[in-house]
């Protein structure tokens, strides 16, 4: 039944038509230059993230998730460039702006948690210094007090037991967990209304990971908090997301609500993608289906699309190895908004909604 | 029938071939915490306590649990890379404790260690072959010819061609990096191999590429593995019987198909279901158990180590005045609970719905 494929998406957040951006990211390029030659790190990437929305971007290591969280907040460092595109944020261009005017920006109306919170926190500082610092840093009128008092409050919004007593800790006698909610904290010190997570959870384990994550959905709901989650780990993102962005080269190839996405893959690389996750009913039948071969090199970006050396489907289609693939929308699915970039996307969709139709 | 695994293994009749590796009683201790600038002692964390397992040749044998549970400190003591406070390994039928250095250099050979961090565990200024050919140049195997041929044969095995060889670590991707670290432990041919960690930092297709080779080097090799990982879904996919670790001690043991299917311990219960699932559908469905505080390093005095946590246990004296022992509660399913199977707390309404 049709229908069904189509209610999935929707109320799911994929409405281009709405203007409501908190954030909207149109054509952002980045490159890191080097003697060897320039990684076309991030080819083009566009995203719309709504207030309240939960976004995730998947793909491959290396594909330029990291690379586009940096080059939004402009904390990209040489020998990595932003090279185009427009970051609007709240209405206006971010990418123009220069460093002093991004440090207003930053952390107050955008922030990041990276992955590592051992080395992004200061070892020789306490939590409560760490934390004040940014506060101060965006509400000098708190004064020392005040500052110390939102500390705490934070702290305890992030669940920190024994929040009041604490504070004064050093990063290394709170545990893994724990930091990364400090890291958490920080981030959202001056309530910003976009918070980007660049696996926030991967060196967690699966406790804490679902601790952060029930943490993430909290500050979705309660202070209608626009997330942008950078993971690996598509159960995160099956439990997490509104939609899903999976990047591949450089390049978001698929772009769709979580439930379309798994249930759908339009693009030949998502399927591979999920294919590969362990499953329990995989057990008794062997090896785990991988993607053979590696991706390309993003200094020397050859004609075609960038799967066809991997792609079950292109292979021997000359279209796959002469053309780039261009964006198509993966009509049928959802409210619209469904993008997919390969040749065969049309294809693609149609055969699942005959299948669909056919077995209803 | 009181048939734990440590009488298991020291045989208890059946004709089972000798296990290769035997963890009895092992207890490592930790001062921690202490300070000379504010004059405190530190105080002693026993981060593996009291610990045993046996695996067979040819098995893969998990650790699971939490972060700080003792993991990798069991690993270091097996390879005794740290000297156990207490308990024995016995490797191969030999108890290593009381070897002396060289003898443990020489039996160090058939045990390797992969570590979870496949960037901080290689040397960024040796190319890939002297990294892989190291092993063989410390424990003095082999002249110049054949190790060369042999490091060129481990890293076909992990796929890494000889192209490749002369590149540094930093040119590599994860995936490929961690294939490095592992022809470095394989090259020594070792018997067993400790995997602590080792597709944690990997995308899934390259996780799923890395564990597909592990599979297949073991069948090829006839390896045996103790593998230590977070990811439940990873540790169902790859080990045949697990231990879950808490607090440094082994809640529940038992075969992958019991573990995940049928868990006595509410600790383990509580794990699986704060895993995600990759389906939308299903996750929507589902609620997640979220355990309420975390591992502390104190231990509770008396009573079960789990009980601060546990939803079951909390409002029951017993729990709380005497530690339950890991017994055997059917064959080859050991638990350490009063109230071993009662999970009735954990059905998730998308199973009784099905039914
Ligand atoms: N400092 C740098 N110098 C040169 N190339 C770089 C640098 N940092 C990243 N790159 C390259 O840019 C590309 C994108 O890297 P990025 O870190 O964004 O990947 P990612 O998708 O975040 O991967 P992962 O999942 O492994 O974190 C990669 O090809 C990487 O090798
Ligand atoms: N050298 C040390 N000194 C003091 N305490 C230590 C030391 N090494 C480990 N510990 C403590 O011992 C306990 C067990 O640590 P271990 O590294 O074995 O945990 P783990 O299960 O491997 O955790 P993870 O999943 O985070 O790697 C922890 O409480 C840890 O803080
Ligand atoms: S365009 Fe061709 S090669 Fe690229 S993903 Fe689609 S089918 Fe595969
Ligand atoms: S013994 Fe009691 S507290 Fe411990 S796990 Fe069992 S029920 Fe919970
Ligand atoms: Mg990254
Ligand atoms: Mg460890």
């Amino acid at each position: 039944m049709s229908t069904s494929v189509a209610e999935h998406g929707q109320g799911a957040g994929l409405s281009p038509e709405h203007g409501g951006h908190v954030l909207r990211v149109a054509g952002l390029q980045s490159e890191f230059r080097s003697r060897r030659g320039t990684v076309k790190a991030v080819r083009a990437v566009s995203l719309e993230l709504e207030p309240g929305q939960r976004v995730g971007i998947v793909g491959e290591s290396g594909s330029g998730k990291s690379a586009f969280a940096l080059s939004v907040l402009g904390l990209l460092e040489p020998p990595g460039y932003v090279v185009g595109g427009e970051v609007i944020l709240n209405g206006r261009n971010i990418a123009e702006l220069d460093d002093r005017q991004m440090q207003t920006v930053r952390g107050k109306e955008i922030s990041i948690v990276f992955q590592d919170p051992m080395s992004a926190l200061n070892p020789v500082k306490t939590i409560g210094q760490q934390i004040t610092e940014t506060i101060r840093k965006h509400q000098p009128q708190l004064g020392k007090k005040g500052a110390r008092a939102a500390a705490i409050e934070l702290l305890r919004d992030v669940e920190v037991p024994a929040a009041g007593r604490r504070i004064d800790d050093y990063p290394h006698q709170y545990s893994g967990g724990m930091r990364q909610r400090v890291m958490i904290a920080i981030a959202l010190a001056n309530q910003p209304n976009v918070l980007i997570a660049d696996e926030p959870t991967t060196a967690l384990d699966v406790t804490t990971q679902a601790q952060v994550l029930t943490l993430l959905d909290r500050l979705v709901t309660e202070r209608g908090t626009a997330v942008i989650l950078i993971t690996h780990n598509l159960g995160i993102v099956a439990q997490f997301c509104d939609v899903v962005y999976v990047m591949y080269a450089g390049r978001v190839v698929e772009r769709a609500a979580t439930a379309d996405l798994f249930a759908h893959p339009v693009h030949p690389y998502t399927e591979a993608l999920l294919r590969a996750v362990p499953r329990p009913d995989q057990l008794a039948q062997g090896p785990l289906p991988s993607i053979p071969g590696a991706p390309p090199n993003l200094a020397e970006v050859a004609p075609g699309c960038s799967f066809e050396s991997r792609c079950p489907l292109g292979r021997g289609h000359k279209l796959c190895r002469t053309e780039v693939p261009v964006s198509t929308a993966a009509i049928g699915f959802g409210s619209g908004g469904a993008t997919a970039e390969c040749h065969f996307a049309k294809e693609r969709v149609a055969e699942y909604l005959d299948g669909d139709a056919t077995t209803a | 029938m009181s048939s734990t695994e440590s009488t298991q293994a020291a045989g208890n009749g059946h004709d089972e071939p000798a296990p290769l590796l035997r963890v009895e009683g092992l207890k490592k201790d930790f001062i921690s915490g202490g300070s000379r600038m504010l004059g405190r002692a530190g105080n002693v964390v026993h981060a593996v306590d009291d610990v045993s397992f046996s695996v067979a040749r040819g098995e893969t044998f998990g650790l699971v649990g939490e972060s700080g549970c003792g993991k990798s400190t069991v690993a270091r003591c097996i390879l005794r890379l740290l000297e156990p406070t207490a308990g024995r390994i016995v490797f191969d039928g030999v108890d290593i404790g009381p070897l002396a250095a060289d003898e443990m250099r020489r039996l160090r050979r058939r045990m390797q260690i992969v570590f979870q961090d496949p960037f901080g565990s290689l040397n960024p200024r040796m190319n890939v072959e002297a990294i892989v050919k190291e092993p063989l140049v410390i424990h003095r195997i082999g002249e110049q010819h054949e190790r060369s041929n042999r490091v060129i044969e481990t890293l076909e095995l992990v796929g890494v061609t000889e192209q490749q060889a002369r590149r540094k670590p930093h040119e590599f991707s994860g995936g490929q990096r961690q294939r490095i670290a592992l022809a470095r432990a394989l090259i020594l041919q070792p018997d067993l191999v400790i995997l602590d960690e080792p597709v944690s930092a990997l995308d899934v297709s390259i996780q799923a590429q890395v564990l597909n080779l592990l599979r297949e080097l073991q069948e090829r090799l006839n390896l045996t593995y103790v593998f230590i990982v977070h990811d439940l879904a990873v540790a169902e996919y790859f080990c045949d019987r697990l231990a879950v670790l808490y607090l440094g001690a082994v809640m529940e043991l038992t075969d992958r198909e019991r573990l995940f299917r049928a868990p006595l311990h509410p600790y383990t219960g509580a794990l699986l279901s704060a895993v995600p699932v990759p389906d939308p559908a299903v996750e929507r469905e589902r609620e997640h158990v979220v355990l309420a505080g975390e591992v502390s390093d104190e231990l509770a005095t008396g009573g079960c180590r789990f009980k601060a946590r546990c939803p079951i246990g909390r409002d029951r004296d017993i729990c709380g005045e005497e530690e339950p022992a890991l017994i055997a509660h059917e064959s080859g399913h050991l638990a350490a609970c009063h109230f071993p199977g009662e999970l009735h707390w954990l059905v998730e309404p998308s199973a009784s719905e099905e039914s």
